[in-house]
């Protein structure tokens, strides 16, 4: 790549946690509760990008295809009804095809009041290697597409794929984008440093993330949602001094399977009758942390 | 240098799948599907019946469970067998004492090793389903076509001479296929194949050789994935499938029938310290009234009928 590459990328300055100003959540809530149903499509057969390759098996890798295709078939419409059933809605991470492709999984999770954040084209296509303008259009043809389909003006973004390029937080700033979900580093909102505008970078996960859970730390059904529910007590208790958030990132082709979607429903129960939950989407936490924070925080 | 501009040309994007193997289709959107005796959840056991030669072939890739280390590797390649010796009578036996029949996916070269078993599988009323030649005959995007195709006319004359009977159905190792694989399989007067999980329901695939259904086996509830990559106990995957079960038994008041793959792997399953945990799974859905067990041609006889 072309850019200057730093060993540091100066997003933020160090903020301790020990110390911090406490975030105050509408009706003394103490931890902010976002759930952000990745509603994906995947190629089977895409361009190829030379830092990345889309499937690790030759095309067509049909496991990996059609593991995520039960998605729009069959597991969004489970998910996304528990979600509905006990109060979640969700703040949606979209392949924006996916309003061509597959409009009725977009209009469902329209109708049912959830927003929409950006997760790039397809989940098949990297940022990696773009140049400028290459990655202005992604961005605005993200813009178009969602607003065309859903009326919605997007807020936020997550990387496709988790790809970057060193100007992506600041390109979405200056489209007026008020969230990035690319950044791990706390458990509040933080505001990123960008050459204009102001970018919030809001606390996604991956650890709690649905893929990390089954894929890379093997959980069973019933461990990923002990594991939710125990993410979720820490920070509702913290969060009487800090105000925290937590985000549980889902993929309905793994957390709508049959054996997963009754173990979740315990964790949806759990937090919505805890008391201490702001069961919310992310758009409406940044605009709560930011009338806190006025300017740059 | 920056990526070419064609990266941002999308020429499959419209409304619709990206292939023109199946429309898209809403699972709860469907004319509900009866199955027989009025029940309402079938169990679909699949048993993976694998012969892995000692020269493992990594074109175009290495079976999953294949050798793994220097010649000889003594250890995986009897590991394996203990699954056609033993593991693969402690399943059959499982499935006999609940009168279950299933599928037995099966290697065609084990018709030549092994016919007493092929003998007592048939005889016990099981279906017999082509899985390839042995494990290293693996399919992939890639592949030569006229290669492709003698593999998959080999492991299914093989079966039908040994059987008495062409196959209905196919698994591909690993479930990998190429762009040809579902023709090839029509061609060949396949009636299923088991490799595309996106469904929890029979669909059809269009190929240029016309259709062929896909009964979606789901690769995440098989006992390879469970017990072998992920590592959980048999009482985990028993936990599991049993909450599969009872999901689909609660969808099935509502939007009809449902299905429920048990794909199961004789060396993997038919230890001696996790049978009786499957044992008692299987008896549990056998006491149940609303369940039963089917082989996957009578899924694909009854699920036809009502298109």
């Amino acid at each position: 790549m072309s850019e200057a590459q730093n060993s540091d990328p100066g997003l933020y300055d160090y903020l301790p946690y020990r110390g911090r100003p406490k975030i105050e959540w509408p009706e003394g809530k103490t931890c902010a509760v976002w759930v952000a149903p990745n509603l994906e499509f995947y190629e089977l057969d895409p361009a190829v990008n030379p830092h990345r390759k889309s499937w690790v098996k030759p095309h067509p890798d049909v496991v990996g295809y059609s593991h995520r295709d039960h998605a729009n078939r069959v597991s969004h419409w489970r998910m996304a009804e528990m979600m509905t059933k006990h109060g979640f809605p969700g703040s949606v991470s979209l392949s924006v095809a996916l309003c061509d492709h597959i409009p009725e999984v977009v209009e469902d999770a329209n109708q049912r009041g959830w927003e929409f954040f950006s997760h790039g084209i397809y989940n098949t296509r990297y940022s990696y290697g773009m140049d400028e303008a290459q990655e202005r259009a992604i961005i605005e043809d993200s813009i178009e597409t969602v607003q065309r389909s859903t009326g919605q003006r997007i807020r936020g973004w997550l990387a496709p794929a988790l790809t970057h390029t060193p100007r992506t937080l600041d390109l979405l700033a200056e489209y007026g984008m008020d969230y990035t979900c690319d950044l791990y580093h706390d458990d509040q909102p933080t505001d990123v440093k960008v050459k204009s505008g102001r970018l919030t970078a809001i606390p996604y996960s991956l650890e709690v993330n649905d893929h990390y859970g089954f894929f890379i730390y093997n959980m069973s059904p019933t461990e990923y949602a002990d594991t939710l529910i125990r993410q979720y007590n820490r920070l509702a208790e913290e969060g009487e001094q800090s105000g925290t958030v937590m985000c549980i990132p889902l993929h309905s082709y793994l957390i709508g399977q049959p054996h997963r979607i009754g173990p979740f429903e315990a964790v949806l129960e759990h937090i919505a009758g805890d008391g201490r939950a702001w069961i919310s989407r992310a758009g409406d936490i940044v605009d709560a942390f930011r009338k806190q924070t006025g300017g740059a925080s | 240098m920056s990526l070419d501009p064609s990266y941002l040309e999308y020429p499959k994007r419209g409304r619709g799948m990206d292939h023109a193997y199946y429309p898209y289709s809403n699972l709860f959107g469907r004319k509900p599907v009866s199955w027989p005796d009025d029940k309402k959840l079938l169990i679909w056991p699949v048993i993976s019946l694998e012969y892995f030669p000692m020269m493992p072939d990594d074109d175009p890739f290495r079976a999953p469970g294949h050798m793994q280390t220097a010649y000889p590797d003594y250890r995986h390649y009897t590991a394996r067998e203990y699954g056609t010796r033993i593991g693969i009578y402690r399943l059959l036996d499982a499935f006999e004492k609940v009168r279950a029949k299933v599928s037995v996916a099966t290697n065609s070269v084990m018709a030549e090793r092994y016919p007493e078993l092929i003998e007592d599988i048939l005889s016990g009323g099981h279906e017999i389903i082509a899985h390839s030649t042995d494990m290293n005959g693996t399919i992939a995007g890639g592949m030569d076509e006229a290669d492709e195709k003698a593999l998959i006319n080999a492991a299914l004359t093989t079966l039908e001479e040994a059987t008495g009977k062409r196959p209905r159905g196919w698994l591909s190792i690993a479930r990998s296929q190429s762009f040809k694989t579902a023709k090839l399989l029509a061609e060949a007067g396949v009636e299923y194949m088991c490799d595309w999980a996106n469904d929890e329901l029979p669909y059809r695939f269009k190929t240029d050789a016309g259709t062929i259904t896909n009964i979606p086996l789901n690769h995440e509830l098989s006992d390879r994935q469970i017990i072998n990559v992920q590592q959980h106990s048999v009482d985990s995957y028993a936990q599991q499938i049993r909450d599969a079960a009872d999901w689909l038994l609660a969808e099935a008041e509502s939007y009809g029938g449902r299905m429920l793959p048990m794909h199961l792997t004789p060396y993997i399953m038919g230890l001696p310290y996790r049978i009786s945990g499957f044992e008692k799974l299987i008896a549990s859905f056998a006491e149940h009234n609303d369940i039963g067990f089917a082989r996957g041609d009578a899924i694909l006889n009854s699920w036809k009928a009502q298109q």
